[in-house]
């Protein structure tokens, strides 16, 4: 085998390592805000995800049957409404739900486990229990090949692009909106943030539905890699709470540093060994690494 | 029940010929001047001496799938073909001049509710007989549920093999009747001489790449194995494997990949530059009901290795196919396995009236040789082994997600659950 061949193995290899840390670092970022901000085990983040995918599905189908002609520009726009649609269902979720159990945490785990059971058949009832994926605009399909033996997935590019802007879009929205700066507050101190005139009950609120809002957004890119199933949700939430849990929860930071540890730990175990030896090394080196610091990688500074 | 002689490759002997008009054509024909005249032949108490749900009118079935939790994507086929059969043969009298009516219960996907449902079917219901499962796990869990109370289940799935039951008949085709031809095609056709072997990680996959190795180095000759990969279910990631395989430059990619997975997998081949036109890939796991999620434009140009495609050019799948469609609806596909699982209430109604009899011990004795003309696949025969003689087929993915036949086997190929020298 040659050097350039070498060379080009080596930089599509190191793209995969990126590619599955923007995934799971999209993936683990809703849930690190409701889960690491919020305190509420939200068992439902996968199905959120599932309906941003859902939402893609429904914009193709429509856009190939009213207006073939537009197939090369829906997708952007059906990414904004799987957010809003997400964001919307979140909004409800929270009301009806959530909002009842902020003194109970443990119990939000059965809620919303219960919830995630309920909107699975939904799913099933409405779009039918096959996989289903929507037809993809042509320019975010095949490779980028910028020479002869290197080929680079356009739509790993496309989702690793759209994680840094969401990401970058988060951390600016937490440390330097107003809204941000009530969610801190919330967080810190329930009751002091009540007293300075922070209404708390909005802020919970606005907060678990831009969580759920960004988990819709995953899935929506997400249907450019995978498939789309009502039960498609079960298999990104394990490890949506092993980035979130193992970068420490609450520390935004945190949880890009997990995925990207968790992203090329994987990939390139996986290049060495085989896939499931791969992720059995994963698991144990997450495993040892909660043992030792079980408050995760990066823990925020506070008071017990 | 167009009599296509041209579908048949080979000639029947006169004995044979009359079986067959006796099981297959002749006896509907019989049973419609009226359900009176079949009863009085076929009396209750001489049709069924073991206390089945059988009365003067009706024949219970049973029907056990997953309708609901992760394998409902897979199996619904199954039961909306099964169902299909079940309401032809009763539009054409029934049985033994009765109706089948159908006790369907939900396996939901977990394996020891299969196991408990089935008791359910056999030892409360005393149905006749069982049409179901898909994966071979929910086979396992049933099986000494159907040898203890002596039930008899048509099983649709094709499968790993190394196994055979006397309760069990096997609709769908074992290990060597779908990879040792497709490797062999692939070797003569492709002149493929190394193949890189990659599966999801459960039993068929594993059972089934374990007898395509020992094909490729020892039996057959064909060529290597340059790697051999085996991913978790659900696996969504298979960018550093496509990697490997960039390194590895196999002739074939040789994937028994499965649910999700799947999906993920075609897709990202197609990202990572590896699509039909550069590489030769056959794989055991995709169908049309596969197609669907993975999406004709990532599959174009692979093929496949089952023994029916809904694209298949005779009558019979022609009548089949339209009668599908009406039932279920235009945009309805058929895999290989939903049609698999309508040949089991045909083979059954013709063991049964073979027999003269509902009793399984009758119908078992009386199954190996029956003989299906009217099959979608084109004409089968069931073996003493209880599994079909049927013919293996090659099919090449289309843009469109439909499938075109590249090749099939002349012959049909005699099932064979343990082939010697691949254990």
């Amino acid at each position: 085998m040659s050097f350039d061949e070498i060379y080009n193995i080596a930089l599509m290899q190191g793209f995969a390592g990126l590619s599955l840390f923007s995934v799971l670092l999209l993936m683990g970022l809703g849930l690190a805000i409701i889960f690491g901000q919020m305190g509420v085990i939200n068992m439902a983040h996968g199905e959120f995800m599932t309906i941003g995918a859902y939402t893609i599905f429904l914009f193709s189908s429509l856009t190939e049957s009213y207006a073939p002609g537009l197939m090369q520009a829906y997708f952007p726009v059906a990414i904004l409404a799987a957010f809003l649609i997400a964001f919307g269902f979140g909004w409800l979720t929270e009301w009806a739900l959530i909002r009842h159990l902020y003194k109970r945490p443990l119990d939000t785990l059965l809620a919303t486990w219960g919830l995630s059971l309920g909107m699975q058949q939904v799913f099933r009832s409405t779009f039918g229990p096959k996989e289903v994926s929507p037809t993809l605009p042509d320019w975010l399909m095949g490779s980028w090949s910028p020479s002869e033996g290197l080929d680079i997935p356009i739509n790993g590019l496309f989702v690793l692009a759209l994680t840094l802007l969401v990401t970058g879009g988060v951390l600016l929205a937490l440390y330097k909106s107003r809204w941000g700066l009530r969610v801190r507050a919330t967080v810190a101190n329930r009751p002091m943030a009540n007293a300075t005139g922070i209404n708390t009950k909005r802020t919970d609120r606005l907060t678990y539905a831009i969580g759920c809002g960004i988990a819709g957004v995953a899935g929506a890119a997400f249907t450019t890699i995978g498939s789309t199933g009502p039960t498609s949700g079960s298999l990104y939430i394990v490890d949506a709470f092993l980035v979130v849990t193992f970068g420490g929860a609450g520390s935004l930071l945190g949880t890009v540093a997990s995925a990207f540890g968790i992203a090329q730990t994987q990939s390139i175990a996986e290049f060495f060994l085989t896939g499931s030896m791969a992720k059995v090394l994963t698991l144990l080196l997450i495993v040892t690494i909660l043992m030792i610091r079980p408050q995760g990688l990066f823990a925020s500074k506070i008071r017990r | 029940m167009a009599d296509k002689k041209d579908t048949i490759p080979a000639p029947l002997t006169d004995e044979q010929r009359r079986k067959v008009l006796l099981g297959m054509a002749a006896a509907p024909a019989l049973m419609v001047p009226g359900v009176s005249f079949a009863n009085a032949q076929f009396p209750t108490a001489k049709v069924n001496t073991t206390k089945l749900a059988v009365t003067d009118t009706e024949v219970i079935v049973g029907q056990l799938h997953s309708a609901t939790g992760t394998m409902a994507i897979s199996e619904t086929g199954s039961i909306q073909a099964e169902q299909l059969a079940i309401d032809q043969i009763n539009a054409m009298g029934g049985i033994l001049g009765r109706k089948i009516k159908v006790i369907k219960e939900d396996g939901a996907s977990d394996w020891p509710t299969f196991a408990e449902k089935s008791k359910k079917l056999l030892v409360n219901d005393k149905v006749a007989c069982v049409f179901g499962c898909w994966t071979s796990a929910s086979r396992k869990a049933v099986l000494p549920v159907f040898e203890k109370e002596n039930g008899l289940l048509y099983y649709p799935t094709f499968y790993e093999g190394l196994e055979q039951s006397k309760n069990v008949i096997y609709t769908g085709q074992e290990a060597t009747q779908q990879i040792i031809w497709g490797l062999d095609w692939a070797s003569k056709e492709k002149k493929a001489k190394t193949y890189f072997l990659i599966g999801s990680d459960y039993i068929w996959p594993r059972t089934s790449m374990k007898i395509a190795r020992k094909h490729i180095e020892s039996v057959g000759k064909l060529g290597s194995v340059v790697g051999e990969e085996y991913y978790p279910l659900g696996h969504t990631n298979f960018n550093s494997l496509i990697n490997k395989i960039k390194v590895a430059k196999p002739d074939c990619i040789f994937a028994a990949v499965v649910g999700g997975s799947n999906v993920a997998f075609y897709k990202q081949l197609k990202a990572a530059g590896i699509t039909g036109v550069k590489q030769f890939l056959l794989t055991l796991s995709v169908t049309e009901d596969e197609m669907l999620g993975v999406g004709g434009e990532n599959f174009a140009g692979f093929y496949s290795s089952m023994k029916y495609f809904q694209s298949l050019d005779n009558a019979n799948n022609k009548a089949f196919v339209e009668a599908f469609k009406k039932a279920y609806g235009p945009k309805s596909v058929i895999g290989d396995v939903t049609q698999a699982g309508y040949l089991g209430p045909w083979l059954w109604k013709a063991a049964v009236e073979k027999a003269g009899s509902f009793d399984v011990d009758k119908v078992v004795a009386a199954s190996p040789g029956i003989e299906l003309k009217s099959a979608p696949e084109g004409y089968v025969k069931l073996h003493e082994n209880h599994h079909l003689w049927s013919k293996a087929r090659i099919a090449q993915g289309m843009p469109d997600g439909t499938f075109k036949v590249v090749a099939e086997s002349g012959e049909l190929i005699e099932p064979n659950p343990f082939p010697k020298g691949y254990q």
